[in-house]
């Protein structure tokens, strides 16, 4: 048999494609041929490849070899197949069949030595094998935490490309899975920390148990990052499947730490105010790769100082709001990544931004400038609006504020309370109700409904308004054990509403 | 004896035995060190029976430090071997069924007798 045949996965998105590695040495001069729509990575693995081989002491065919990797239409990108391009060769070379290389997906970058080198996206890739049905995989040793958090297929580490070919003749054992990986750290940061802005912090706990977007305006040093920052220990952790769909995510993005992979807890990010478009929402050349929308799936994507955010890149940040995810299309295909996460903006009053708004020495342009960056579309989908002041009275009190824990009870208590009432309907949080369901099966008694009707009836409310205030005032009554939300309800989550728009 | 003369010695003789293996095959040796101002054709063959011209490049090396034989006959050296085969094909005449670039690699000094490869068809 002059021809050798492995398997390894191909990734676009988080989509992980099974790629077929062949291998043929025939007569000719000597030279590599390598087909199959590689990327400028993937041609220099030949070199990798060879070299890895020769350094191992295995011997490097002296004729024409013929490297494929199948679909041959699909574009294929980075070093991740090195190590099963050096087991085809090696198959073929040595004129036999290992039944175990029929059976495995092969993963990794070799370098020149032959060490098994880690790669990204692993995870994805391993998740990919699993769900087609493979019987086992080869991961790098240091990418081996982070495969093992899949069920259902044998994992297996490798060192060297010695210890793989070892392995594959039955001579040799491998890497057997983590079973336990190390847990992440908690977070630190509790919101006893926060001094005073009673008001905020209530705002930010209903956020957490209602799953609203949030918008915090004003003075700097009253405290906004802190809160925001506070934000994902309020939220439960994630589920199994939610886990790994994060996971995955931070894989492709090459973020995983080695030791304690698995992603438990809503992830928090909060990428810079310069950040481009294809920071934000993902691109790239090529395939897109995931930006922080995506990083910050099921978790919080915090925006600090967003009126200074190019309006651009904040207008882009509109449909993956609303549609959970995202399709990014480039070169080399359409990437869809997921982005399912809870939007927190932070801003100044104005570009001087002192610590009392009444000093304010900005030209009246310049703050009206600022202000319409406040509101727009992007606004129009946020539930809470919350205006924070420099705190005097409360400052240097003796108590502390309310701890994570403590808020973290009734967060939860709430969540808890709107996933059972929403889930004949299949949504777990009070902000991802329709409207229409609000308005009709769980229409609210004509006195809790009267504010709303006078706000729309002036004018100062719209359709859509009203249907966030409704998602909040739920949220009020869940957070309050009650069975559904009362005037006082709807009167307090009106006044999150408007909060911003006064002035 | 100089350095330079031995390579020349050991190419001669590395030529020769080519040319014995081809004789070896049934080709008729048409043509040998066949110059131009562009390069040399080592040998040009005949093989009569399907009326093919064939170039065969010679190749002889005494040990495998720098990856063998075959491996020095790059992909450049196979387009002068392409353009070679032209000139010679305009300078002689003759009704050719069909054209062949060959190598023949031989390694010396390893074993007693030469190792010989006869690679066929290389350029294409």
């Amino acid at each position: 048999m002059t021809l050798g045949r492995a398997f390894s996965v191909a990734m676009r998105g988080v989509e992980g494609h099974l790629v077929e590695i062949e291998a043929d040495i025939s007569n000719g001069l000597p030279g590599v041929h390598l087909v199959g729509l590689a990327d400028a990575a993937l041609q220099e693995s030949r070199d990798r490849v060879r070299a890895a081989i020769n350094n191992c002491g295995f011997t490097w065919p002296q004729t024409r070899l013929t490297l494929a990797l199948s679909p041959a239409t699909l574009p294929k990108m980075g070093s991740v197949y090195d190590l099963a391009l050096a087991t085809a060769v090696l198959a073929a070379e040595g004129k036999k069949a290992w039944p175990r290389l029929e059976k495995t997906v092969l993963l990794g970058e070799l370098a020149l030595d032959g060490r098994v080198r880690p790669v990204k996206g692993v995870l994805p890739a391993v998740w990919a094998a699993q769900r087609q049905g493979w019987p086992a995989v080869v991961v790098p040793i240091d990418n081996l935490a982070e495969a093992s958090l899949i069920e259902g297929i044998e994992v297996w580490g490798a060192r060297t490309l010695a210890q793989v070919r070892a392995w594959l003749a039955g001579k040799g054992d491998l890497h057997p899975r983590i079973d336990d990986p190390q847990q992440a750290p908690a977070v630190s940061a509790d919101l006893a920390d926060v001094v005073g802005q009673a008001q905020a912090r209530r705002a930010v706990e209903v956020a957490a148990a209602g799953g609203h977007n949030l918008v915090m305006t004003g003075p700097p040093g009253v405290g906004k990052t802190m809160l925001a920052q506070r934000l994902p220990g309020l939220l439960p952790p994630l589920t199994q499947d939610e886990s790994l769909e994060v996971t995955a995510i931070h894989s492709i993005a090459g973020l995983l730490t080695g030791d304690a992979p698995l992603i438990t807890r809503p992830p928090f990010v909060a990428p810079h105010h310069t950040s481009s478009v294809a920071a934000l929402v993902g691109g790239g050349s090529g395939m897109a790769r995931p930006g922080a929308v995506s990083r910050a799936h099921r978790g919080v994507l915090f925006l600090d100082e967003f009126a200074e955010i190019n309006s651009g890149a904040l207008e882009a940040l509109r449909t993956p709001l609303e549609d959970g995810v995202i399709r990014l299309a480039r070169r080399e295909g359409v990437a869809s990544y997921p982005c399912r996460f809870q939007l927190v903006l932070a801003a100044n009053l104005c570009p001087c931004a002192p610590p009392d708004p009444r000093d304010c020495i900005c030209p009246a342009a310049a703050r009206r400038r600022y202000r319409s960056r406040l509101s727009g579309p992007l606004l129009d989908r946020v539930d809470l609006r919350v205006e924070m002041h420099a705190s005097r009275a409360g400052t240097f009190a003796e108590e502390p504020g309310e701890s994570t824990a403590a808020v973290r009870e009734r967060v939860w208590a709430a969540r808890h309370a709107a996933a059972q009432r929403w889930r004949p309907h299949g949504i777990s949080t009070n902000a991802e109700v329709s409207g229409a369901l609000l308005r009709r099966t769980y229409r609210l008694g004509s006195e809790a409904m009267k504010p709303l009707k006078t706000a729309v009836d002036r004018g100062v409310l719209s359709i859509r308004g009203m249907d966030r205030t409704l998602r909040v005032a739920w949220t009020l009554n869940d957070l309050a054990g009650g069975s559904s939300p009362t005037r006082e309800q709807v009167l307090q989550a009106l006044s999150y509403r408007q909060a911003g728009e006064r002035s | 004896m100089t350095k330079t003369d031995r390579r020349a010695e050991i190419g001669a003789l590395g030529e020769q035995l080519a040319v014995d293996h081809l004789t070896g095959l049934g080709l008729t040796i048409l043509d040998r060190n066949w110059r131009c101002r562009y390069g040399e054709l080592d040998i040009v063959a005949a093989d009569d029976t399907a009326r093919m011209v064939v170039f065969v490049e010679v190749k002889t090396r005494t040990g495998d430090g720098f990856g063998g034989a075959a491996a020095a006959v790059t992909p450049a050296k196979v387009r002068r071997l392409r353009r070679l085969a032209g000139l010679w094909l305009a300078a002689n005449r003759g009704g050719w069924a069909g054209v062949r670039i060959d190598v023949v690699a031989i390694t010396m000094g390893r074993t007693r007798t030469p190792q010989l490869i006869h690679l066929e068809a290389v350029g294409s």
